[in-house]
C-alpha cells in the first residue's frame, strides 16, 4: 500500500512538473507581452523547459533577470515553435542578465532594432558535441545601437558565438567564446570595440567582416585588443553556403573587406593555419553582384600582438588552409595578407594612398607574408615576405 | 517534497500574475461576442452592421486553414486607398480574420470548426493585435494573449486524414510579421490583394467604393492598377503566380522595411533586382537553414535553391516562414519548384 501511494505521488508530481513548466513558460511570455516601462522580469532559479520563442517587442527600459548565470537555465531542447530562444525587437534600453539559455533550434538570443542593449553574465550554449544542426548564433544583436556584451559565454554555435551584425556602437568585453565556428564576429558593424575576451577552441577566434548584399553596407572603426585568442583549431562545422564555412580551422583573427580595423596587444597563440589574416572578399570566391559594395580591406593596423611559435601546420582540408600549406609548408607566417588591392586607391606611383594602407607594426614573433593572390590567383601568386611596404602606423 | 511545494507556489504565483496583469483595456474585450461583429448564430459568421467581407487574390498559407475575412469600420467612416502597402484606416477599425477547418475539405457542406479569430484594432496610437480562441461548442471565443496550441484534425481535399497541433500566435508573434519599420501594420488589406473581380460581380474595390467604405482616387482604373495573381489557379501565368505566392507568403518580412531586412533578400512582387530576389545570392545568417546550399535561388535548379529547401522543411530552425507554418504547403512548393526550374 505504501508503495502504491509512492507511485501515485510520483505520477501526480510528474504530471505537475510538466504543467508547471508550461504554466511558467506562459507566465514569462505573458509578462514579456504586458511589461511596462521600467519593469524587471525575473526568471526563477532552476531549469525551465520551453516550447516556444520568448519574445519582447516594442518595449523600453525592461530588464530580464535570472537568479544567477548558471542557476537559471532556459532550455529549448524541446522547442517546436519559433526558431530563436529569445527574441527582442524594436525597443530601447533592454537589459538581459544572469541566466543561461541553451539548445534552441535557431539562434539563442536575437535582438533586432534595439537602441541600448546590455547582455550581462549570460551563458548561451548548445550542449553536447558541436554540430552543424546547432543554431547559427548564440548572442545575435542585429541592426542595433549602443550594445554592451559583457561577461557572457557562448558555446557551440554553428556560425558565430557572439555575432554582432549591421549594428553601431558596440562593446564586447570579458566574454568567453569556445567551440563555435567563429568565436566572436563583428559584421557590417561600425564603432565596435572588442577587448579582454577569451576566444579559444573555435574554428576562428575573432572575425571582422564586411559582406555584400546587406542594407548596412559598410562596417569599420573596429578595435580588437587585449584579447586571448588561443588554439582556434576546431573543425569547421558550419553548414555550407554560409560565409564562415570558408574560414579555415586554425584562424586566430580574420579581417575581411573592412575599413579601419586596429588589432593590438592581443595574445594570439597556437592557431595553426592563420594567426591573423587580412583578406578581400575575393578570397571567398563568391560572385559579387552588389555594385556599391567595397570588397577590399583598408586602413588596417596590426601591432603589439604576441604570437606563439607553436604548431603552424595549416589545415589542408580547407581550401585556404591548403593554399597556405602549398605555399608555406609547416611554417605558415603569423600575419597573412592576400595582397589584392583596389586600383582606385593607388597614387600615380602605384602606391596605396596613406589612408587606405595596410600597416603592420611591431608584433612579438609576428612573421608576415603577402600571398600575392592578386597576380596569378590563389595558387600561383609568388609570395612576398617583405614587410617594408606595410611599415606604417595609424 | 520541497520541490513540489515550490512548484505549487510557482503555479499560484503564475495564476496571480495572470490575473493581476491582465487589467482590462477599455477597447479590449475578453469575449469576441462583446464586439458585436457578427449577428445571429456566432459560428455562422454573419456580418453585423458596418461589417463587410472581403477577399484576397493570393492568400497566406496557414497550415491549410480556411479563412473568413471581414472589416468593421465605424459608421460613416471609410478606408483610404493607397497604391502600395496597406490602406489607411480610421481609428476604431477592426480587421477580422477567422481561421477554420472543414471537417472534410472535399465536402465543405459537412461542416467546419472555427479555431480562432484574429483582430487588428486601429487605435489612435496605432494597431493592436488580439487573438480569440473559439470554444468547442462554437458559441463564442475568448481572448488569449500568450498564444496556445490546439489539436485539430480534418480530412484534406485529397482524402487524407490530417492531425495538427494548430498554433495560435501570441501578440509578439503577430508583430513578427505585421511590422513595417518596427511599427505594427496590417498586411493583406492592400490594393494588390483586393483588386479583383468577384464571381459574377464587379471589381471588389469599386464595389467597396459604391458601398461608401473605400475612398478611391478618381483616376483609379482596376485594369491598370497592380494586383496579385491567384496562384491556386493552374491556368494562371507561372511567373505571376510564383511572384504573387512569394509576395503573399514571404514579402511581409522580406522587404527592406520588414523584420527580414537583415537578410538582403526581398520578395515583393515589384522587386526586379535579381540579386535581391535571391538569384545567385549567398545567404547571410541562414545557418543550417541553408541546407548546405550556396544560393537563395539557382535558376533551373530548384534542388540547389535555399528558398525551396526552407519551404520544404518543417524544422523550426530551417523552415520559412518561421511562424504560422508547421506543415509543408505541397501546392506552394510545387509552384515555386516549377518556377525556378523554368527560369
Amino acid at each position: 500500500m505504501k508503495h502504491l501511494s509512492f507511485l501515485l505521488l510520483f505520477l501526480f508530481s510528474a504530471n505537475n512538473v510538466l504543467r508547471a513548466q508550461a504554466d511558467l513558460e506562459k507566465q514569462i511570455q505573458t509578462q514579456m507581452i504586458l511589461a511596462e516601462d521600467g519593469d524587471v522580469i525575473t526568471l526563477p532559479a532552476g531549469k525551465i523547459e520551453l516550447n516556444s520563442t520568448l519574445s519582447l517587442d516594442g518595449k523600453n527600459n525592461i530588464t530580464i533577470r535570472g537568479s544567477e548565470q548558471e542557476k537559471t537555465i532556459l532550455s529549448f531542447k524541446k522547442q517546436t515553435q519559433g526558431a530563436e530562444g529569445m527574441k527582442i525587437t524594436n525597443g530601447q534600453n533592454i537589459v538581459l542578465e544572469h541566466f543561461t539559455i541553451e539548445d534552441s533550434k535557431g539562434d539563442l538570443i536575437k535582438t533586432q532594432t534595439v537602441n541600448g542593449l546590455q547582455f550581462r553574465d549570460i551563458t548561451a550554449r548548445w550542449t553536447g558535441e558541436p554540430q552543424a544542426s546547432n543554431g547559427s548564433y548564440a548572442l545575435y544583436p542585429v541592426q542595433c545601437r549602443n550594445v554592451l556584451i559583457e561577461r557572457c559565454t557562448a558555446i557551440g554555435a554553428s556560425d558565430a558565438g557572439i555575432y554582432v551584425g549591421q549594428s553601431d556602437s558596440v562593446w564586447v568585453t570579458q566574454c568567453v567564446a569556445k567551440n563555435n565556428v567563429a568565436g566572436i564576429e563583428i559584421e557590417n558593424t561600425t564603432n565596435a570595440w572588442v577587448w579582454k575576451n577569451k576566444s579559444f577552441d573555435n574554428t576562428g577566434g575573432i572575425l571582422v567582416f564586411d559582406l555584400p548584399d546587406l542594407l548596412k553596407k559598410e562596417g569599420g572603426h573596429v578595435k580588437v585588443y587585449d584579447n586571448l585568442i588561443e588554439h582556434n583549431n576546431y573543425k569547421n562545422f558550419a553548414p555550407k553556403g554560409n560565409i564562415v564555412g570558408k574560414v579555415p580551422p586554425g584562424t586566430g583573427v580574420m579581417i575581411l573587406a573592412t575599413n579601419d580595423v586596429e588589432v593590438y596587444r592581443n595574445n594570439i597563440t597556437d592557431n595553426k593555419t592563420a594567426s591573423t589574416a587580412i583578406v578581400s572578399y575575393f578570397i571567398s570566391e563568391n560572385p559579387i553582384k552588389d555594385t556599391v559594395y567595397n570588397p577590399y580591406p583598408s586602413r588596417i593596423y596590426i601591432h603589439d600582438n604576441t604570437y606563439s611559435e607553436g604548431k603552424r601546420m595549416p589545415d589542408r582540408k580547407n581550401k585556404l588552409g591548403f593554399i597556405f600549406w602549398w605555399k608555406f609548408g609547416k611554417k605558415v607566417p603569423h600575419i597573412l595578407y592576400d595582397g589584392i588591392e583596389n586600383p582606385e586607391w593607388k597614387d600615380a606611383n602605384g602606391q596605396i594612398k596613406p589612408g587606405y594602407r595596410i600597416c603592420i607594426g611591431d608584433n612579438k614573433n609576428g612573421t608576415f607574408a603577402n600571398i600575392r593572390a592578386d597576380k596569378l590567383g590563389l595558387f600561383k601568386g609568388k609570395i612576398s615576405k617583405d614587410k617594408t611596404p606595410y611599415e606604417c602606423a595609424y | 517534497m520541497s520541490v513540489h511545494i515550490k512548484l505549487f507556489g510557482l503555479i499560484i504565483a503564475g495564476i496571480i500574475l495572470l490575473a493581476s496583469t491582465s487589467a482590462p483595456d477599455a477597447a479590449v474585450k475578453q469575449k469576441l461576442s462583446e464586439y458585436g461583429f457578427f449577428s445571429g448564430d456566432p459560428k455562422a459568421l454573419q456580418p453585423a452592421d458596418q461589417v463587410f467581407a472581403y477577399e484576397v487574390n493570393a492568400p497566406l498559407f496557414s497550415d491549410y486553414a480556411e479563412k473568413a475575412r471581414f472589416i468593421y469600420l465605424p459608421a460613416g467612416t471609410k478606408m483610404t486607398y493607397r497604391e502600395n502597402g496597406a490602406f489607411d484606416f480610421p481609428d476604431g477599425t477592426a480587421i477580422i480574420k477567422n481561421f477554420y477547418y472543414f471537417t472534410d475539405a472535399a465536402h465543405p457542406d459537412q461542416g467546419r470548426r472555427i479555431i480562432e479569430t484574429r483582430l487588428l484594432l486601429k487605435e489612435p496610437k496605432g494597431w493592436k493585435a488580439l487573438a480569440y480562441i473559439w470554444n468547442a461548442e462554437q458559441t463564442d471565443a475568448l481572448l488569449e494573449v500568450a498564444g496556445a496550441t490546439m489539436p485539430v484534425s480534418w480530412n484534406m481535399a485529397s482524402g487524407k486524414k490530417q492531425d495538427l497541433q494548430y498554433v495560435v500566435p501570441n501578440l509578439n508573434q503577430c508583430k513578427g510579421c505585421h511590422s513595417y519599420d518596427g511599427q505594427f501594420t496590417p498586411i493583406g488589406v492592400s490594393a494588390k490583394q483586393l483588386n479583383m473581380s468577384l464571381p459574377e460581380q464587379e471589381n471588389q474595390l469599386l464595389a467597396l467604393q459604391k458601398l461608401g467604405r473605400l475612398d478611391l482616387p478618381a483616376s483609379f482604373d482596376p485594369l491598370s492598377a497592380g494586383h496579385l495573381t491567384d496562384y491556386r489557379k493552374r491556368e494562371n501565368n507561372l511567373e505571376q503566380s510564383a511572384r504573387s505566392y512569394l509576395d503573399a507568403n514571404c514579402a511581409h518580412c522580406h522587404n527592406p522595411h520588414g523584420p527580414a531586412s537583415t537578410s538582403g533578400m526581398f520578395l515583393e512582387v515589384q522587386e526586379i533586382n535579381p540579386e535581391r530576389l535571391g538569384i545567385g545570392k549567398p545567404p547571410v545568417a541562414a545557418g543550417r537553414g541553408s541546407g548546405n546550399l550556396k544560393y537563395g535561388i539557382v535558376p533551373g535548379k530548384p534542388s540547389e535553391s535555399i528558398l525551396l529547401y526552407r519551404m520544404e522543411h518543417t524544422d523550426p530552425g530551417i523552415r520559412m516562414p518561421e511562424l504560422g507554418r508547421q506543415m509543408v504547403h505541397e501546392e506552394g512548393v510545387a509552384l515555386i519548384k516549377s518556377w525556378i526550374k523554368n527560369m
